[in-house]
């Protein structure tokens, strides 16, 4: 890990994981860094740990590992839900959860998962672990909390009582064209949305909603997609609707 | 400023050490080093499925990956993988219902598929489809390569 | 002159139809199976140089200058070139033909020199010891622009504000005008009169093998080996000697595998005459392969079309007349040496094509705009007029309130009709079209499924049921390219040679893209001679090797290739059993030949091996009559003459579910009755369709190249271009029809392209069927869930 710090501070150095994000912009000569510095060898950042109910899941996890692992079926089944929804088998063999949340893709998994499980995500660098919440780690298109010389080593994911993914997408293993990750607790609810913003977004409103009619006045508000290449930010909103009415049994507070 | 890197990695069963340099992708490796020319280039970002091998057992993009990064790796290609009969069911199935055209997607289909019949998963069509929905064909429809990888799975209808 | 005449054998042997109908895998699929295929990426030849292109980004500007310096002292770097340096080996082209009356194209150079006129347009070639170097230098170019205006949207360049080629007056590449007459009066007297407007989105081919060429020039003999994935050897043989200067005899092409073409790989791009032509410059070795995102921006593009269509009917559901305008946006240039105006033509002469209409008026304008070039792809024109025919059908159908294939009934061509004459002057010699609609609709229980439909939609379910006939252009005769000038040949030839060891060598002219061609000929071959099919080897590809002719297109592989194969084979089989009479002592007509032995032709007991024969004929011809002289080797030649184009038909339907609340569209399944004549592998014809018609649901569903304003590709990459994938496709079902061509002995007609030219028509039928109930319609391909939430008034 000293060495891993000490790479990534140099100038031009890039992060090398799963490679699933990072090489396809390589090939493309969409980007040409300096220096990359492959953390792949650092196994320690490879486990699923239970954690004061929760679980802390290493940055090196790969989708496959997490797919196949009992933990996250038990005390992560959002992630369980959404990882069937990620690319294709040979890519979900590779990529990672670290570089998933890192990358921060605005139509990715994960990212709105962490935000409605209100994950916390820890970094580690030289000075020590910093650990941020999920709320405040993804701030822009493309761009994290991750600082200079940071390392994202995991995210641990609180249990919650009721979770639900559902994700649309023109074909098995595309981007989503959006997304919804949402949780429920005996007192609340967190609906959040991938494919929604720049970053995942909490639909706030939405989520303190008690009826589902409330809860889609309330999206429109919440949510101002932006539009893609096939789609207007309209549809996007009426997508994230009909995902909402979709979700919302699976959320509604028990009897 | 590229420094090559020595690598050693084994190749369908054969113990290979090169310099490489860091931005050789391994498919490029295998073809233009090895001359193991079966794995194909489709797009090079990692969506047709053309390249995909299999390293130390789990099927991945062979674009999506970097030579240097196979260092201390199994790695297998369709060359391999048919010359140790394993692919042998599959290759039959294949050729007795034309589930290939041109042949260009076929290597990293035939890799997709046995990674499905491997798990021992008694998948249904839908479940074939899903497997190699990253595999991208445009010759046959993929009915064919479903009918294939079903009858492998579930024996002869 | 030819007529259909199977059965191969005389009648009383056992032996019919020999391989002919049955589904034999592939010989030579096992090494495609095995990774040992051979695709031109994998050759490998010493001093081998590779290029890469240096490309517009720009859809439009003058090249005011281009500093190469830093490019030519990079790593690895022979030589950088620009347009002028390639043009002193290169001459330009121009991509017209004299049958379409008036259309115009300026002149286009391997390598762009004044002005780039489409993104991605070459405009400089860096050749180096490996790709990566290549493109590392291409990195290093600086070139200086002028941005010239942009011309996009198809109507404004009709419009003609801005004229991309000042030059030819206005950006009209070529137009037709087609009218009957009557057409007015028809829609005057007609009780129901509908009209509808059809846009169809820019797509591609995709082909997963990326173009590919390695030119090999041979300064010591003034010689050109071309390795080439393209369908038509001869052709770019022809034209590589035209615009290198070399002598036709000394340039030889030859294609090994080709990781799917689909007609993208038949037309003649820049960038591959300029690595020809810097071959003939560096006199060495030089490759150049298409990666992904240089192919969408240069591998021609096809299909982008308005269309405005009426149809005129009485109250008891007779169609009068049909009325087109229709305009087409290709790229600045048209696309040598097919033209990139026959698509566009063809819409004209194939809408309203299975009916029996009599009246008929067509406009068409095919416009240049600064996007990339366009050209045929699979199906050419007919996925455009069987879309908007089958469209504007159904919609009359509804109005008529009158089931859609009973409407088709009433209207389709009587089968007994023929031969036949259509109202945009095509020629049909017989088709099957009632025949066809019967069978489609008992193979897909019609009835029930609307039945299931009706109940279903109490249930809030969606499901559309989409009907589509067709007519398909196959085995052309000149009266496709060669009537207007091009050196497109539409006649092939096959020599088979029988092999001392009693195996036979099949070389045909006819090419192989992974449908099965060398499969079909081999088995039209064994059948032919009287042999096992494990006994012959096919070659084809190889202008040096093969008898001269057209390559593989318009679907004509099997009708005139295999037609070619089959009467050399008769001939070659008659030839034998000469030198079987010599050896034997015996009556030639007392002989024939099966299971690889001459036999008594009555009770077929072997009398001698073929292998003997050959050892006699070929070591041993001293033992033979002194004026006898073996000739096993055959070649013959075949052009279908009595009709310019023979038709096939078919129909196709599609059952969808359309979700609502999504726009999503489920195919549950698709179903494609087909008439292609003799059908020679059922197996390889099927999967034609299949492939054909999944191509299809691309159109429909997924594909489109999306351009901005300024004639920026928006989506050029596998990501952002979508494509069709397992985990979308319906099973298929697939049954056929034969109605033999009478031109030929074979009888078989094409089938390549059947599949792609109605799956678009019917999905469309098939989505608006399912939102009909809901007050809703959509006529813009590709049907995105946008444009369903749209026409449903959901967004």
């Amino acid at each position: 890990m000293t060495e891993a710090f000490e790479l990534i501070e140099r100038p031009g150095a890039k992060i090398l994981a799963g490679g699933q994000s990072l090489i396809p912009s390589l090939n493309m000569r969409l980007a040409s860094p300096e220096l990359l510095v492959d953390i792949t060898g650092l196994r320690e950042l490879a486990t699923i740990e239970r954690r004061d109910g929760g679980l802390r899941i290493g940055a090196l996890v790969t989708h496959a590992m997490l797919e196949r692992s009992r933990e996250v079926a038990e005390h992560a089944p959002l992630l369980a839900q959404a990882v069937v929804h990620v690319a294709h088998p040979a890519i979900r063999n590779r990529g990672t959860l670290g570089g998933s949340l890192a990358f921060a893709d605005p139509a990715a998994e994960y990212p709105a998962c962490a935000l409605a499980l209100n994950a916390t995500v820890v970094l580690a660098s030289r000075r020590g672990e910093r650990r941020v919440a999920a709320a405040q780690f993804f701030r822009g298109l493309f761009e994290t909390d991750v600082r200079p010389g940071e390392l994202l080593v995991a995210a641990e994911f609180p249990r919650a009582e009721r979770s639900v993914f559902m994700e649309l997408a023109r074909r098995h293993g595309d981007y989503a064209i959006i997304g919804l990750a949402a949780i429920a607790d005996k007192s609340a609810r967190r609906i959040a949305f991938c494919g929604a913003g720049a970053t995942p977004v909490l639909a706030e409103g939405a989520s303190r909603a008690t009826s589902l009619e409330a809860a889609q006045a309330a999206l429109r508000e919440d949510l101002n997609p932006p539009a893609d290449l096939y789609h207007s930010s309209a549809t996007k909103l009426h997508l994230a609707g009909v995902l909402l009415s979709r979700a919302w049994n699976s959320l509604a507070k028990p009897h | 400023m590229e420094l090559a890197r020595e690598t050693t990695l084994t190749v369908n069963g054969a113990k290979v050490t090169r310099r490489i340099e860091p931005r050789m992708h391994l498919v490029d490796f295998l073809r233009e080093e090895l001359g193991l020319t079966g794995s194909h280039l489709g797009c090079e970002h990692g969506v047709c499925g053309a390249c995909t091998v299999r390293v130390n057992g789990d099927i991945v993009r062979g674009c999506l990956m970097l030579a240097v990064q196979a260092d201390g790796c199994t790695v297998e290609t369709i060359e391999g993988l048919t010359d140790s009969k394993e692919l042998a069911p599959l290759q039959k199935a294949f050729h007795e219902r034309n589930a290939l055209q041109c042949g260009f997607c076929t290597p990293g289909m035939l890799l997709a598929a046995q990674d499905l019949v491997r798990s021992g998963r008694k998948a249904n069509r839908e479940e074939i489809r899903a497997h190699i929905s990253g595999n991208y064909c445009r010759c046959t429809g993929y009915q064919a390569i479903v009918d294939a990888i079903e009858e492998v799975i579930h024996g002869p209808r | 002159m030819g007529r259909a005449e199977l059965p191969l054998h005389a009648p009383g042997t056992r032996v019919d139809r020999g391989y002919i109908g049955e589904s034999v895998p592939r010989p030579n699929a096992q090494r495609l199976l095995q990774g040992r295929g051979a695709f031109i990426d994998d050759l490998r030849f010493p001093r081998l140089a590779h290029v890469a292109y240096f490309r517009s980004p720009y859809a439009h500007a003058r090249i005011k200058g281009l500093d190469l310096t830093a490019a030519r002292g990079a790593p690895g770097v022979i030589a950088v070139l620009d347009g002028r340096a390639v043009a002193e080996y290169c001459t330009p082209w121009v991509a017209v033909l004299a049958h379409l009356k008036g259309i115009k194209s300026p002149p286009q150079h391997a390598i762009a020199i004044e002005r780039a006129c489409w993104q991605g347009e070459a405009c400089a070639a860096v050749v180096a010891e490996s790709r990566s170097q290549a493109e590392d230098a291409v990195g290093l170019i600086e070139a200086e622009w002028e941005e010239l205006p942009v011309v996009v949207d198809m109507d404004a360049a009709l419009g003609g504000e801005t004229v991309i080629h000042p030059e030819l007056g206005d950006n009209i590449c070529f137009k037709r005008e087609l009218d009957t007459g009557g057409v007015d009066d028809a829609f005057a007297r007609a009780d129901v009169v509908v009209e509808e407007t059809f846009h169809f989105g820019r797509h591609t081919g995709v082909c997963l093998e990326g173009r590919a060429i390695l030119a090999d020039y041979n300064a010591g003999e003034h010689s050109l080996t071309v390795y080439h994935a393209t369908q038509a050897p001869h052709m770019m043989q022809d034209i590589f000697s035209r615009h290198l200067n070399i002598p036709e005899a000394n340039v030889r092409v030859i294609t090994k595998d080709v990781g799917g073409s689909f007609g993208i790989k038949v037309h003649v791009y820049p960038d591959e005459m300029a690595t020809a032509a810097i071959s003939v410059l560096l006199r060495r070795p030089v490759k150049f392969v298409a990666d992904r995102l240089e192919s969408f921006l240069s591998d021609i593009h096809a299909r982008e079309h308005k269309a405005r269509v009426r149809l005129a009917c009485t109250k008891a559901g007779e169609m009068l007349a049909f009325e087109l305008d229709d305009i087409t946006a290709i790229g600045p240039y048209s696309v040598y040496p097919r033209t990139s105006g026959i698509e566009g033509n063809q819409v004209v002469n194939l809408t309203g094509g299975p009916y029996k209409h009599q009246k008929y008026r067509a406009k068409m304008h095919v416009v240049f705009t600064n996007k990339n070039v366009t050209c045929q792809y699979r199906a050419v024109g007919h996925p455009i007029a069987v879309a908007l025919t089958e469209g504007i059908v159904d919609i009359a159908a509804r109005k008529l309130g009158m089931d859609p294939a009973e409407f088709r009934r009433r209207n389709l061509i009587a089968d007994d009709a023929y031969p036949y004459s259509s109202p945009a002057g095509l020629k049909f010699e017989r088709l099957s079209h009632h025949r066809t609609l019967a069978k489609l609709l008992d193979v897909m229980r019609y009835d029930e499924l609307r039945a299931e439909q009706a109940r279903l939609c109490k249930q809030g379910v969606h499901r559309g049921i989409g009907l589509a006939a067709m007519i398909e252009v196959t085995n052309p005769s000149p009266a496709f390219y060669g009537v207007g000038g091009a050196r497109i040949s539409a006649q092939d030839g096959a020599t088979l040679r029988l092999e001392p060891t009693g195996m036979l060598t099949v070389l045909c002219s006819v090419t192989e893209q992974g449908q099965g061609t060398e499969a079909i000929l081999a088995q039209i071959a064994a059948s032919a001679v009287g042999i096992t099919l494990d006994k012959v080897r096919c070659m084809t590809g190889d202008t040096g090797v093969t008898p001269y002719g057209g390559g593989t297109w318009a679907s004509r592989g099997a009708g005139i290739g295999g037609e070619a194969v089959l009467q050399a084979g008769r001939a070659l089989r008659s030839n034998i059993l000469e030198v079987a009479a010599a050896i034997l002592k015996l009556d030639k007509a007392e002989l024939d030949i099966a299971g690889n032995a001459v036999v008594n032709r009555l009770t077929l007991e072997a009398k001698l091996p073929l292998a003997e024969l050959g050892r006699i004929a070929y070591f041993r011809p001293d033992t033979l009559p002194l004026d006898f002289q073996s000739e096993l080797t055959v070649t013959r030649h075949y052009t279908p003459r009595q009709y310019g184009f023979t038709f096939t038909n078919g129909m196709q339907a599609s059952l969808v579910e359309v979700d609502p609340a999504t726009g999503f569209v489920n195919l549950l399944k698709h179903w494609c009755v087909e008439d292609s004549g003799t059908v020679i592998n059922p197996m390889l014809a099927d999967e034609q369709l299949r492939g054909g018609i999944v191509q299809g649901i691309g159109a429909a569903l997924y594909e489109e190249c999306i351009y901005g304003p300024d004639g920026q590709l928006l989506n050029g990459t596998m990501a952002d271009y979508l494509v069709p994938m397992a985990g979308e496709m319906p099973d298929i079902v697939c049954a056929h029809l034969e109605t033999p061509t009478q031109q030929s002995q074979l009888g078989a007609k094409g089938i390549g392209e059947a599949g792609t030219a109605g799956a678009p028509g019917a999905i469309m039928n098939a989505i608006n069927d399912a939102l009909a109930p809901l007050g809703a319609a959509v006529t813009q391909m590709p049907f995105t869930p946008e444009r369903i939430l749209k026409a449903l008034g959901k967004v």
